[in-house]
């Protein structure tokens, strides 16, 4: 018992590559892909492309955020796909003035995004509540709302076709500020605020430890049933932001397809950045890059003519190596 | 009985990671025998078992059963062979029906297809042998415990097992469904079925059981008939102690200074929660070591989860400082400034992936922030304190706690706690699988904390750890606090006398 335990020096000593692939696979799959872009594909390094790549991306990465927390906690909301429906159907009922007339296209639009946001991040809220309270397991408590959700939205609408030209709302999707999309802002926004919220605050602090260990978290005072309803209600704001974004950039809302299969898109993301799908660690910014590493993958396939079907094959290859890179660096650690 | 002999084990060893979990074991049970396994936490009970029934291999031995050889490789194969295991928590199929249950594997079939009919017969048939009448048709978790425990009963018996290892089958039922239990036990051992009887509640032993097995640190120490052995000789077997008193000190707990303890702190009365606590109370003063001292299941553990507040109280009262004490969740206990270093450190003290520091601070973080902002700085300072003073061994507070060393992880908690500034802080078995050199600093870090003034509750299994530490003992047995010692009449004698008889007499409590 004198110097460090044995563990440390093992550790200390010997080079892990399993270990370095989990920390840092990913950035350097971002960073190769980059390379091999510049020199293969005509015309990648340019603000459009740039811009492509970003705006397509933008929607995924906001829902994969709160995705991000709440894997951390050691659980999953599959539900994001349908409060994006749900948000994305309700804003423009508000902004048309269907529900009622608001005289100021400001003010409607203004009310429509809060309300939307909102009204999704009390659907989160009814996900945590169903997981905390009745102790009901979180693929099933929030398989519940990816199922009636997108009904809730169809329903709302009728299952009829929203268009709409209102630039005053479609500039968080089409606008630009200083050449930059405004939903690039929101995302890096969004990415930055989570990712110093887990660093730096109780809460993120006690999200990972509930992951970690729930028994030891919850025997340490910290209010599990509380961060957990937090936690799915953040993620149920960051659908509803994404939702709004999906419709502005598309200036029409279709409760069928608005954010559908967005769920797996955002774990998938989550899984890539290096997050255990387990719980007690988590990564933002990791979220960010895997995020921009399936994006890029496809991107490239397509550059080059590869059709579509077959980039998704390609990225299913990703996240199984992805994952499994994980399971190495954990069980080598 | 020696003449018909239906299992026999001998010089059986097994090692796991080089370490012996089993020495030189032996074990036999004759036809139509009762026979009680007994023994401390880590003794060797379930490995016996295990080897036994095929899941692990053992090193060396031999085996046989039923006069010939036995190998098997799972307990699968053991059932086959005539070797059933019934499991503390029931492995059944909680949605099927009873039937289905019962005869799982061995299905009857007609033409191709399942014979229901006769399976349900049979299956009732089964049952009624144990005078349970229930439709087999319904599925297993509309019934209680204790039919549940009876189906696994059935199954076992359905696959004409020769011998069934009952693995504390008592824990979960109420005196009622005991009794139930005993007369199908008694019913097995008619019919010339062997029982191993594993449990901690030596009343159910004399009551039910033939002969016992004794087993401490890997070996199996005594062989006896329960008629030839006296509790207390089952306790000082099981503990490793002869009556005669050992002399000298075994722990870094030294003599204390009565003048370091104060006023009574915690006082609970008759604290119940279901079967395994129905009657405890105590008391703790500040600056005082209180020890719970008792057998495996005595209801230790679960009264401190009372206390805390992870459990809630079903009878009896706290009563906290002067006021009246009510934990609904721990969080309630720790804003009373209790702490609690739990025995299962793995699964309920440390966050395995997460830093010391972050470790250390999880309880007291919401009080250093700064309107939900972590205060780094603060909290860093705080750590190195803790690491210093506690002697953790580590190479900094940044290094994941899951690369320590028991004893270190446990110090770690322990500043968990300390960092809170507690006043009252329950220890379950603080130095369990820890080395003996951390173990010594952990004891003389817990005695220089109460004489700061800090009351303790300590629960541990080691006698000599309770008769030097504590300056109160009290003394559990089947979920009552059966008697109370002060430090002088805290001997190993008089402790294993209450943990056996439950009856030795209640010393008065000397109030300051």
């Amino acid at each position: 018992m004198t110097g460090t335990s044995p563990m440390t020096r093992t550790t200390a000593r010997r080079f892990d590559p399993f270990d370095f692939l989990a920390r840092y696979g990913t950035l350097i799959a971002l960073l190769l892909l980059i390379l091999f872009n510049l020199v293969f594909t005509r015309n990648f390094a340019t603000i459009q492309t740039l811009n492509v790549n970003l705006t397509q991306v933008c929607t995924i990465v906001i829902v994969a955020v709160g995705m991000t927390l709440v894997i951390a906690t050691g659980g999953i909301d599959l539900s994001v796909g349908s409060l994006m429906a749900i948000s994305g159907a309700l804003a423009p009922m508000i902004f048309l003035g269907k529900i009622m007339p608001i005289g100021n296209i400001y003010l409607a639009v203004a009310a429509a995004m809060l309300v939307s946001i909102a009204v999704a991040g009390l659907f989160g809220l009814f996900n945590g509540w169903l997981i905390s309270a009745f102790r009901i397991q979180p693929i099933v408590a929030t398989l519940v709302l990816f199922i009636a959700g997108r009904g809730i939205a169809q329903v709302m609408t009728n299952g009829n076709l929203q268009t709409f030209r209102v630039p005053q709302f479609q500039f968080i999707g089409l606008g630009r500020v200083l050449g930059i999309p405004v939903q690039v802002i929101l995302m890096l926004l969004i990415v930055l605020a989570a990712a110093w919220m887990l660093k730096r605050t109780v809460f993120g602090r006690q999200i990972i430890a509930i992951g970690g260990n729930e028994r030891a978290a919850e025997l340490s005072g910290i209010a599990v049933a509380r961060v957990k309803l937090l936690v799915y209600a953040i993620s149920g704001l960051c659908a509803g932001l994404a939702g709004l974004v999906v419709i502005a950039i598309n200036s029409s809302s279709d409760a069928n397809l608005v954010g559908l299969g967005m769920e797996l898109d955002a774990i998938a993301a989550v899984a890539v950045g290096g997050t255990l799908l387990s719980g007690g660690k988590a990564t933002i910014i990791g979220t960010l890059i895997g995020a921009m590493t399936i994006q890029l993958v496809r991107y490239t396939l397509l550059a080059n003519g590869v059709p579509d079907a077959a980039a998704l094959v390609v990225k299913a290859g990703i996240i199984i190596l992805a994952v499994w890179i994980q399971q190495q660096g954990r069980a080598h650690a | 009985m020696d003449t018909d002999i239906l299992l026999s084990m001998t010089g059986i060893d097994k090692r796991f990671a080089g370490i012996p979990a089993l020495s030189a074991a032996s074990f036999t049970v004759a036809r139509g025998e009762v026979h009680a396994l007994i023994g401390q936490n880590g003794a060797g009970k379930s490995t016996l078992i295990k080897v036994l029934t095929g899941y692990h291999r053992r090193d060396a031995g031999e085996v046989t059963f039923d006069g010939k050889p036995f190998e098997v490789s799972s307990p699968q194969q053991a059932q086959a062979n005539g070797i059933s295991t019934i499991y503390q928590e029931i492995n059944l199929v909680p949605y099927r029906s009873l039937t289905e249950n019962i005869c799982l594997g061995r299905e009857k079939r007609r033409f191709g297809l399942l014979d229901w009919a006769s399976m349900h017969r049979e299956a009732e048939n089964l049952l009624q042998r144990f005078n349970i009448r229930a439709d087999v048709r319904r599925p297993l978790m509309e019934f209680n415990t204790a039919t549940q425990q009876m189906v696994a009963i059935a199954r076992a018996i359905g696959f004409s097992a020769k011998l069934v290892i009952m693995d504390e089958p008592t824990s979960s039922l109420d005196e009622r469904e005991v009794g139930v239990l005993f007369n199908v036990i008694r019913q097995l051992k008619q019919d010339g079925v062997s029982v191993v009887f594993v449990s901690h509640k030596l009343d159910e032993l004399y009551a039910v059981c033939d002969r016992v097995t004794i087993m401490r640190d890997g070996r199996t120490v005594k062989t006896a008939r329960m008629d030839d052995i006296e509790k207390i000789d089952l306790v000082s077997s099981m503990l490793g102690r002869s009556m005669e008193k050992t002399e000298g000190h075994a722990t870094a707990f030294t003599a204390r200074d009565e003048k370091n303890i104060g006023k009574v702190l915690l006082s609970a009365d008759n604290l119940a929660v279901g079967q395994i606590v129905q009657d405890v109370s105590f008391t703790i003063r500040s600056g005082e070591i209180a020890g719970f001292a008792g057998l495996l299941g005595a209801g230790r553990t679960e009264t401190a989860r009372l206390v805390f507040g992870i459990d809630r109280l079903k009878a009896g009262a706290m009563t906290y400082g002067d006021k009246r004490f009510e934990p609904r969740r721990p969080s309630d206990a720790i804003a009373a400034g209790m702490g609690f270093c739990t025995e299962d450190r793995k699964s309920e003290g440390i966050v395995p992936d997460m830093s010391v520091a972050e470790n250390m601070m999880l309880a007291l973080m919401p009080k250093l922030a700064k309107s939900g902002v972590i205060d780094e700085k603060a909290q860093q300072e705080i750590v190195k304190r803790f690491i210093r003073q506690l002697g953790i061994k580590c190479s900094g507070p940044d290094q994941k706690v899951r690369e320590l060393s028991g004893g270190n992880q446990q110090k770690v908690l322990l500043g968990r706690w300390l960092a809170m500034n507690p006043r009252l802080l329950i220890l379950d078995e603080p130095t369990r699988g820890i080395d003996v050199g951390a173990k010594g600093e952990i004891q003389s870090l817990i005695k220089s904390l109460a004489d700061q003034g800090l009351a303790v509750l300590m629960i541990s299994s080691e006698l000599e750890e309770v008769i030097e530490g504590a300056d109160r003992v009290f003394v559990l047995r089947d979920g009552i606090s059966v008697a109370e010692f002060g430090r002088a009449a805290a001997t190993e004698d008089a402790l294993m006398g209450a943990m056996a008889h439950g009856n030795a007499p209640v010393v008065a409590e000397a109030r300051i």
